[in-house]
């Protein structure tokens, strides 16, 4: 029985390994922003094409920078979620990247303006700038125009109301 | 006549439009060599199994552009890895670097094998032991008997 209690342990041991293996998900690739200044921009916003926008507008304050496209399925899925979380009064500025003007406009007409103001990122710099490879992506930053969190794909209900909503109350107390 | 020459007027007049059109990839081959070269060396992060070089992923087309961009401001091989890595993390490059998080990932290999080698040495050597120990001299006395044509056992 000792004969074969090595083996399966080793056994178990690799088939726990590749099982946890098997639940992380690969796409979640940890940002090296967290912690870090979020990056400069200034970019025309989407509705007044002839203002702009800047992070440094921001300063002072806890705020969310969403980035979505017209084209971008999950943003569907997500959609509803931005929708509430505006209604419980966090500010949600939007990043449309890599979109046409009117297609862009057009989406928030018929789903609904979740946010207070989009900005138009036509050639996605400013998404290279901030590490954008998924959209939909959605970063918190505190009122030092730090990024506190990353997250990578949709919010879920779930997410905000365990997460989100916490962190940015955290940070609103600091 | 003059219709031709107009044509032939219109045709030169529009070659350059069309060379300046194409001229992009083809501008500085020695620029685009080293562009591709150093994609090779990135993962693209839409589809993570590709380099960037191999991508067609709209992401990949746009950091190589960047990666074009920054070459030709002379920015060296290392500053424009830097700038990816500042955006992206170690995930972007094909060769992580030597930190304390990748040190499993550059040495368990490594490990394995000598743990592997280890356990083997151990078990060879206990074999031998167990078989010059297990010949006695009753064994020696029937393989004498084997070999003397009796019936064995």
């Amino acid at each position: 029985m000792t004969r074969f209690a090595i083996p399966i342990a080793i056994f178990i041991a690799l088939v726990v390994l590749l099982g946890v293996g098997l639940k992380l998900d690969p796409r979640e690739v940890p940002s090296p922003l967290i912690g870090k200044p979020a990056p400069h921009f200034e970019l025309p916003r989407l509705h007044e094409s002839d203002k702009t926008f800047s992070e440094r507008d921001m300063l002072g304050k806890v705020w969310v920078l969403n980035v979505w496209a017209s084209w971008c399925v999950s943003c569907r899925e997500e959609h509803p979620v931005l929708l509430d979380l505006a209604k419980s009064g966090v500010p949600i500025y939007g990043l449309n990247y890599k979109d046409k003007r009117e297609d862009g406009l057009a989406w928030l007409k018929g789903m609904g303006d979740p946010y207070r103001i989009s900005i138009f990122d036509f050639d996605g710099r400013v998404g290279i700038d901030y590490g954008v490879y998924g959209v939909p992506e959605t970063y918190v930053i505190d009122k030092g125009g730090v990024i506190r969190y990353k997250r990578i794909g949709p919010l879920t209900p779930a997410f905000v109301k365990e997460t989100l909503l916490p962190l940015v109350k955290e940070l609103d107390r600091a | 006549m003059p219709r031709a020459a107009a044509l032939l007027l219109a045709a030169l007049a529009a070659a350059p439009v069309v060379a300046r059109e194409a001229a992009p990839a083809a501008a500085d081959p020695v620029l685009e060599k080293r562009v591709m070269a150093l994609a090779e060396e990135l993962r693209c992060l839409v589809c993570q199994n590709q380099t960037l070089a191999e991508s067609n992923a709209p992401l990949a087309e746009d950091l190589r552009n960047q990666l074009r961009e920054r070459m030709r401001e002379g920015k060296s091989d290392k500053e424009v890895v830097d700038f990816l890595v500042d955006r992206y993390g170690d995930f972007v490059l094909y060769r992580p670097p030597l930190k304390a998080t990748t040190v499993l990932l550059w040495f368990g290999p490594l490990f394995l094998l000598a743990a592997g080698f280890a356990v083997l040495l151990r078990r060879v050597r206990r074999r031998r032991k167990l078989a010059d120990a297990e010949v006695d001299d009753a064994d020696r006395r029937r393989a004498a008997e084997l070999l003397a044509g009796g019936e064995p056992r």
